[in-house]
């Protein structure tokens, strides 16, 4: 009798199986709800409000007394906080207390140490004293060198080997601790600027302005050298046992910086790491060798008061700053510049900062995957690489800049602005055929300046991002004059209410009456050659050198171009061999001063080692410059610099270039953005909107399993043709030895 | 054979002490210690103290290789060649200039260069000894002929093209991977599988049409014809007499490279955002950090030579007839 029961479950066993099979096959070729498997991050991170960035060079130092690029001002300036800051929304630029309780109070005194009025001449001023009043209560973040046992030791001072067998990195320490911020760490970290073993970068400049700290740093360095001949395991040179006139302790929450002269620039410093608080307490726990050799140091786990905290340093990987549990109450601001409101900045003003609970930057050496991760969602945030310029954005008819309709579509925004920087040619100076300050000279230089077309630079090789200079100051920064009035007049006219570069004829006729007409030495006849000396010279950058050679090529001059390595360039510029060159400034503060200096003479490159890499040197320029840099913004000053801008143009000591344009696209989830270029601690300003990028995310990234399926059903199909001719040969050799 | 490992080893010296003095003289004929320490220092306001400060925090201010100034055995030993070579030998590689310790860094990023290159040098092997066998079974035929012009088309291919193509294609049309990035443990398996794929496809040209060379020449000696002649069948033929007999080329080839696998590849590692050692010793050329440099190219060395005995080593285990001594 047949088994019906047993047929029938076979066949809902069939039916089952093919139907599972069908429901696989579907899912499968739609992709339905396979989404995110691209996700670089795990799941546990779904939803959660994490910003996610990244990193394409590995800061090499995040001690703030030592750190001085960009790179490393993105981590520090979230952790460390410096007594002030800049305005987060306001523009130009607005200096407001961060730690402090309000602005230094400043007191100028003469050389017999008598108090002078606040409008003193600069000259009758001997000493400033700066007297800075920190904020009570505020606490460091939760850190092992804080951590003490229940006798109120110090827990982690002096590791035994034992201990440090389970230490390999910060987050191994079972115990923590805090305590509160004091005055004696802003003069700790003042202090530091002189250690031996440090380096600080602005050591140099500190010491012209800083009471005794020139002197402080000979009388460390005797100490540390004797220090470590003594002992020689862990060493630590406890500064708070050497005093320093310049920077001193009034009182817990109170200290005084007292410097040479007068120096307004001071209040710019004072908002930069550099002045951030040290607590001793980091410095003796960092000093124990067995930690230096786990990489665990001063210089690669920060230990501030601000906003953030670093929790993983992995700078070949990633980097992870997550929210400080003991920062104080600190909103977002109330007022801003015109048009805030509008463009929704002032949305969150009042409410506590941070907004974001945790910043994970990863490293990505290469633009192409980090560009495309930025679209798939997994990025917040992005600059424009050259190669995804076009992708990303377009120009309208009136040549106006807007996203591509793919940017549209994604939601993503775009904010520019132009940076506080400029790049520019320079001549030398002190070569005999373009510098010094013959007629001769100045004119060959102002008709070069004519020749060499930026606008069209811009437009080539910079995607038009960026404004050609009229001078050294940028915009944004005080004494940059916008419109006719702020034009160069020996390079442009004024046409059609905009600058227009002038004609090549001028720069013909100029460079005949420098005695080089069509290019040649009027009396020899010789073609006059100009080199220009460059580094780097790959195969990326004979286009910019063509482009060059035509410039000058324009008025027949032959321009050479002296490729060489970085080394040796920096030592042609220290020699000042050379004859042309191309460099760049980034602003340190908002202030003229920082660009103007770049032509002072007392600053040349080649006599005092200086930043004045033209090695420009007129008389009348430094008189102004002297006077002008102890001054306050006022219309005088405003004055002042007008006339240096306009010395500096007539002399034509660089070609001006061009101040790049910052352009930054964010998602539709990211809020408060806005370019701040001075500002470091911009982080926790910020905020994410989770729940919107999880539903893009999702959206955006659904797996596509079908070409997949096919080229494993293409491959499996080849396979037979193979099997079949493998039998067949295998059959005819064994019909062959059958026949033999 | 112990005696053949120590006598290899006592050669091996003043090999890695030659590679050394190479090292060190091509590295600072480009780079003065004063270069470094610019470099090192940054590009605004340097000055000469801080210069003279850094370099005498990291010992870069004594003669390079020979002090005139000073006494006795000093004369050689206290200049910047003893002091920063010594210590290589008892594998101490101490600080970068950036303070990290190297033998540190170099056991951390050595982990994830080894995740990638292990499979792809394995699968790579066993996929190319494959596809070299099919080729040779299929000899003379249009298998053979369009498999050898594949081969030439997978070679000719550069390897960034394999990478871009392969991240657009997976990650970025099909959403199946992550386009770049590293995780540890079992995560790190989605952003493993990419590059490991990519390696091993973009290394079939070259390598099937090696052992394919040496299977053909294999094949056409007596004991193939002997082994066919007792009637063994063509696939007991390639895999059992022919592939034995091509190991010592293979392993020529192969067992070399063994030690190496661990310094990573750059491309594949920048690309992929994998923290390996592949781009180490490139990026501490371009910030000119001599202690990365030469602590990296000797390890390279001593890891060649190793790769070389393992080679010696292992003949013996695929033919008796080698005997070391």
């Amino acid at each position: 009798m047949p088994n019906t029961g047993g047929t029938s479950f076979n066949r809902q066993m069939k039916g089952k199986t093919a139907a599972l099979l069908l429901s696989m096959a579907v899912l499968l070729l739609t992709g339905c709800e396979m989404s995110e498997w691209n996700s670089p991050y795990p799941a546990s991170q779904r939803g959660a409000n994490i910003l996610y960035s990244s990193f394409s060079q590995r800061p090499n130092h995040l001690d703030p007394v030592r750190a001085y690029s960009s790179n490393e001002y993105s981590f520090i300036g979230q952790i460390y906080e410096p007594p002030l800051q800049y305005h987060y929304l306001k523009r130009p630029y607005q200096l407001i207390p961060l730690t402090a309780e309000r602005m230094p109070q400043i007191r100028y005194l003469d050389a017999q140490g008598q108090q002078l009025p606040a409008d003193a001449p600069a000259e009758a001023i001997a000493f400033s004293i700066y007297e800075i009043h920190i904020q009570p209560g505020i606490r460091y973040q939760p850190h092992p060198a804080f951590a003490r046992d229940a006798e109120g030791r110090p827990r982690y001072f002096d590791l035994t080997g034992e201990e440090l067998e389970s230490i390999q990195e910060l987050a191994d320490f079972p115990h923590s601790g805090s305590r509160e911020l004091v005055a004696a760490d802003y003069v700790y970290q003042i202090k530091r600027l002189a250690h031996p073993r440090l380096s600080s970068p602005i050591q140099g400049l500190m010491s012209e302005y800083i009471v005794g700290l020139a002197e402080y740093a000979k009388t460390l360095s005797a100490a540390y050298e004797a220090g470590r001949k003594a002992k020689s395991g862990d060493f630590w040179l406890d500064l708070r046992t050497y005093p320093l006139e310049g920077a001193q302790v009034v009182d817990k929450y109170t200290y005084r910086i007292k410097i040479r002269g007068k120096y307004p620039q001071l209040k710019y410093w004072l908002a930069m790491p550099f002045f951030a608080p040290m607590p001793w307490e980091a410095e003796r726990f960092y000093a124990q060798r067995g930690l230096q050799e786990r990489n665990i140091t001063l210089d690669w786990y920060p230990v501030g008061t601000g906003a953030y905290m670093l929790t993983v340093n992995n700078p070949n990987r990633q980097m992870v700053l997550e929210r400080n549990p003991n920062f104080r109450v600190l909103r977002y601001p109330a007022e801003g510049e015109a048009g805030d409101a509008e463009k929704g900045l002032l949305a969150d003003a009042g409410k506590p900062m941070p907004f974001i609970d945790k910043v994970i930057y990863s490293r990505e050496k290469e633009n192409i995957p980090y560009w495309n991760k930025f679209l798939q969602g997994y990025y917040d945030v992005s600059g424009i690489s050259s190669d995804s310029f076009d992708q990303a954005i377009q120009f309208g008819a009136q040549g106006e800049v807007e996203l591509t309709p793919l940017m549209k579509e994604k939601g993503i925004g775009l904010v520019t602005t132009v940076q506080t920087s400029t790049f520019y040619m320079g001549f030398n100076m002190l070569d005999p055929v373009v510098g010094g300050k013959s007629e001769r000279a100045r004119l060959l230089r102002r008709a070069i300046s004519i020749a060499v077309n930026y606008e069209e630079y811009i437009s080539i090789f910079a995607n038009g991002r960026g404004v050609a200079a009229q001078g050294v100051i940028p915009p944004g920064i005080f004494g940059y004059v916008e419109g006719r009035a702020g034009i160069n007049p020996y390079v442009y006219d004024w046409v059609n209410g905009r600058p227009q570069r002038k004609p090549v004829s001028v720069a013909r006729q100029l460079l005949a009456e420098a005695g080089y007409p069509n290019g040649r030495e009027a009396g020899s006849g010789r073609p006059l050659l100009i080199h220009l000396d460059v580094t780097g010279g790959g195969p990326e950058d004979k286009a910019n050198f063509d482009w060059l050679r035509k410039q000058f090529r324009k008025i027949d001059l032959e321009l050479v171009i002296r490729n060489t390595d970085y080394n040796r360039f920096q030592e042609k510029m220290r020699k000042g061999n050379a004859q042309l060159f191309m460099w760049g400034w980034n602003a340190d503060y908002p202030d003229p001063e920082n660009f103007l200096f770049l032509l002072n003479g007392a600053n040349g490159k080649v006599r005092y080692g200086g930043e004045n890499a033209a090695n420009y040197d007129n008389p009348e320029f430094n008189r102004l410059f002297d006077r002008m840099k102890n001054m306050e913004n006022s219309p005088e000053r405003f004055a002042i610099i007008q006339q240096m801008v306009e010395i500096a143009r007539r002399d034509a000591p660089w070609l001006w270039g061009f101040h790049p344009k910052q352009f930054i696209l964010h998602h539709s989830w990211y809020h408060n953005v806005k370019p701040n270029l001075m500002a470091h601690n911009t982080l926790m300003y910020k905020r994410l909107d989770p729940k919107l990028r999880e539903q893009k995310r999702h959206e955006w990234n659904k797996a596509v399993i079908w070409p997949i399926v096919v080229v494993l059903l293409v491959l499996v199909l080849s396979i037979i043709p193979g099997v079949i001719a493998y039998r067949r040969k295998e059959h005819q050799v064994a019909a062959r030895r059958k026949a033999a | 054979m112990f005696a053949y490992i120590v006598r290899r080893i006592l050669y091996a010296i003043p090999i890695l002490v030659g590679v050394n003095l190479l090292t060190f003289t091509l590295f600072f004929v480009v780079n003065s210690p004063d270069d470094m320490a610019r470099m090192h220092l940054g590009m605004k306001r340097v000055t000469p103290e801080a210069i003279s400060k850094w370099k005498q925090n990291r010992g870069y201010d004594k003669p390079l290789l020979y002090n005139s100034e000073a006494e006795g055995a000093a004369r050689v030993m206290d200049t910047i060649f003893f002091t920063k070579s010594v210590s290589l030998f008892a594998f101490r590689f101490g600080s970068a200039d950036d303070g990290r310790d190297i033998g540190h860094d170099i056991q951390q990023r050595m982990w994830p260069s080894l995740a990638i290159a292990i499979p792809v040098f394995i699968v790579g092997i066993l996929v190319n000894i494959t596809f070299a066998l099919l080729l040779a079974f299929f000899r003379a035929t249009y298998i053979d002929i369009w498999g050898v012009i594949l081969c030439v088309i997978l070679m000719s291919i550069s390897a960034l093209f394999y990478i871009i193509g392969g991240q657009f294609l997976i990650g970025k049309l099909l959403h199946l991977v992550p386009i770049s990035g590293y995780d540890t443990g079992i995560n790190s398996f989605k952003f493993l599988v990419l590059p490991v794929v990519i390696g091993i496809i973009g290394g079939i040209g070259a390598g099937t049409r090696w052992y394919r060379t040496i299977f053909l020449e294999e094949i056409n000696k007596d004991y193939v014809r002997t082994a066919r002649a007792k009637g063994l069948s063509e696939l007991r033929v390639l895999f059992r007499h022919v592939l034995k007999n091509a190991m010592i080329p293979i392993l020529t080839g192969a067992v070399v490279v063994i030690p190496l696998l661990f310094m990573g590849s750059l491309l594949t590692e920048s690309f992929f955002g994998i923290p390996g050692l592949g781009s180490y010793t490139i990026e501490a050329i371009q910030s000119q950090d001599f202690a990365i440099v030469r602590a990296m190219v000797f390890l390279g060395s001593v890891m060649y030579i190793f790769g070389l005995i393992l080679t010696d080593i292992s003949y013996t285990l695929v033919d008796p007839r080698i005997r070391l001594s």
